[in-house]
């Protein structure tokens, strides 16, 4: 059973978040939708443990219904 | 098709004005209706079944039979001929468009009697039943005779019942109701289920052709000859195949149904090279819910009437027949009173969580075939596409999950565990079949369990002394009685026959295996086959504590002192 990690993992932030951003240019809104869950389902997997899923799947979640 | 079977004669009671003599009477003649009556009379209870119609059921409704039933049918003497005339498969495919996803293998084991499941039309299992149930000469079987009305009381419960001659009231002990999603005796005593109506509709056909396609199941999503819904294509018995189309929530249903509407799908789906003949249509919506409890007094649902669930997993029928295998042997029981009627309270007890197992099953299919909003079906629709190419989305890809037999893992029939044990013959499980051979030849585990309760003695290499077999006759013996049956490595079988026990060798190892059993190893197996306690080391006193606790005659007193 793991933890979420929230501490800086990612080893270049700046490049990450530029593939990302990049991932979905030129895609319809309806395209990025399925390129985004894509994304989740693969990251999932590699993850794999339920209870580190759970604790992301919280945190996304949280105060949402508050923006 | 043997119109005999159905036989109507006059109620006796509208003759006589005599009240009726059963103890228990079934209603409904479906599936679970008919094994209910059937149990019972093999159990030594005679009873009445009553049923509205005379009739089989038209179309092929049910039609995937798990090997759990077929278990349960083994021990009711008519597995034989539902086998012979179902087609077994293990195989299937999923398609998302004109691609194929990937395909999947049941990967039954070997080393059982039964295949993992039987496609059958419902109508021929109700025949067969209808068949055996006049073998048993238990089972006085009304056609025609439909229930008007129900009024429980504490030691009885009275069933007014109108048939062609009229009307009459019957009075009897228990009443075991099998009427159906749209149970009318549920109606009649104002009782409800609770859960998810489902906003899609399906077009459901069986279709007769001479076709070259597998024995698989075949499940489309999105396929170009039915585009954004589902299909489903799988055999049955008498070259007759099962289409299932899903239409959306807005489709018309009695326009769906026409054949000049039907047929061009169906004309879709198979290309135009393949000709056949429309035997059934209809169009259902379906519903994942349950009563809050199923024993209501003296008046007991069982299958649909109690719980219903979407058809995707096989779950309706094969769930209604493990209902009445674990009520009938604690009705005995209670009739018999070897046992006390609060035994009765352990079927909610262990059915109400095996429903709830079966409609969480149910309605994740459901969700996943018909997602119900636009995020879902954007997840669904991500999950199908990576699914070709990624392995693991494939386990996520849900067109049913198929019924697996549930294992009542928090009833208080069971003993806990003491001692540690390999494999998953949990207390509670269904017990496991296994190859034995013995000087008649080659047999099944479970075929020598029977619908009593049975201690399973795995002997290894163990003589029969004189000290063993009298501790193992002492099984029955015991306030409920337990039938030894000694399980030997290979060649020790016979001298134990020789001392007058049921004894199997057990030639491949495969029932020590399935049981983590090593030599003086007990289990102690319910008629219903499922496993109440297990040692390590035969113990005839904890034996007798675990009987007692199977049969709800271990009192809390008992039990308190025994700690």
């Amino acid at each position: 059973m793991g933890s979420l990690n929230i501490e800086p993992n990612v080893v270049a932030p700046d490049d990450f978040y530029q593939a990302l951003i990049d991932l979905h240019r030129d895609l319809s809104d309806e395209q990025s939708e399925l390129v985004n869950a894509r994304l989740i389902l693969l990251l999932a997997n590699h993850i794999g443990d339920l209870d580190v899923l759970r604790e992301a799947m919280r945190r996304a979640r949280e105060g949402i219904e508050d923006i | 098709m043997g119109t005999d079977l159905f036989a109507y004669r006059k109620a006796p009671e509208l003759t006589s004005g005599q009240p009726g003599r059963y103890r228990v009477m079934v209603i409904g003649a479906g599936p679970v209706g008919l094994c209910a009556a059937i149990d019972l009379a093999m159990q030594g209870v005679a009873c009445v079944l009553v049923d509205e119609e005379a009739a089989l059921s038209e179309g092929s409704r049910a039609i995937c039979f798990s090997k759990r039933t077929l278990e349960i049918l083994d021990r009711l003497g008519c597995s034989e001929r539902a086998v012979s005339r179902g087609v077994v498969w293990n195989h299937g495919k999923v398609f998302l468009r004109d691609r194929l996803l990937y395909a999947f293998d049941l990967l039954a084991e070997s080393g059982h009697k039964h295949p993992a499941f039987i496609n059958l039309q419902q109508f021929h299992l109700e025949q067969f039943l209808i068949e055996r149930l006049l073998e048993t000469g238990g089972v006085d079987a009304r056609w025609r005779n439909r229930v008007v009305g129900i009024e429980p009381r504490d030691d009885n419960v009275t069933v007014e019942i109108e048939t062609p001659d009229g009307r009459y009231s019957f009075t009897c002990e228990y009443v075991i109701v099998a009427d159906g999603a749209r149970s009318a005796v549920r109606k009649m005593l104002g009782l409800e289920t609770q859960g998810q109506v489902f906003r899609d509709r399906f077009l459901i056909a069986d279709v007769k052709m001479e076709a070259e396609f597998p024995t698989e199941r075949w499940f489309w999503f999105d396929p170009p000859f039915h585009p954004k819904q589902s299909a489903l294509l799988h055999r049955q018995a008498d070259n007759v195949w099962r289409i299932d189309f899903q239409l959306g929530w807005e489709a018309n249903p009695d326009e769906e149904r026409k054949p000049e509407r039907v047929i061009p799908r169906i004309q879709a789906m198979l290309g135009a090279d393949h000709p056949f003949t429309l035997e059934w249509v209809s169009v259902y919506t379906f519903q994942c819910r349950r009563m809050e409890k199923f024993r209501h007094g003296r008046v007991i649902f069982a299958g649909d009437a109690a719980h219903q669930v979407s058809p995707f997993g096989a779950r309706g029928a094969n769930g209604g027949i493990q209902d009445v295998d674990n009520l009938i042997w604690k009705l005995v029981r209670v009739l018999s009173h070897k046992a006390s009627p609060s035994l009765l309270d352990s079927y909610d007890a262990e059915r109400i969580p095996a429903a709830d197992e079966n409609i969480l099953n149910s309605t994740r299919s459901t969700d996943f075939i018909t997602p119900k909003s636009r995020v879902s079906r954007t997840f669904r629709d991500a999950t199908l596409q990576l699914a070709q190419a990624h392995p693991f989305a494939r386990k996520l890809v849900n067109s049913g999950r198929l019924s697996t037999p549930h294992t009542y893992t928090s009833t208080p029939l069971s003993t806990p565990d003491r001692e540690a044990f390999a494999g998953r013959l949990l207390p509670g499980a269904p017990a496991a079949d296994a190859p034995l051979n013995s000087a008649n030849g080659s047999t099944w585990l479970l075929e020598q369990l029977g619908d009593e309760f049975v201690g399973l003695y795995f002997a290894g290499t163990h003589a029969p002394d004189e000290h063993l077999c009298s501790r193992l006759r002492g099984l029955a013996n015991l306030p409920e009685s337990v039938r030894p049956v000694v399980i030997c490595a290979t060649g020790y079988a016979a001298a134990w026959s020789a001392a007058g026990f049921s004894a199997f060798d057990d030639a491949q190892g495969i029932a020590a295996e399935r049981y983590g059993a090593e030599a003086d190893t007990l289990y102690l197996i319910r008629p219903d086959q499922h496993v109440a306690a297990r040692w390590r080391h035969f113990d005839l006193r904890a034996a007798r504590d675990a009987v007692q606790r199977a049969t709800g005659n271990l009192t809390p007193e008992f039990a308190a002192w025994e700690a």
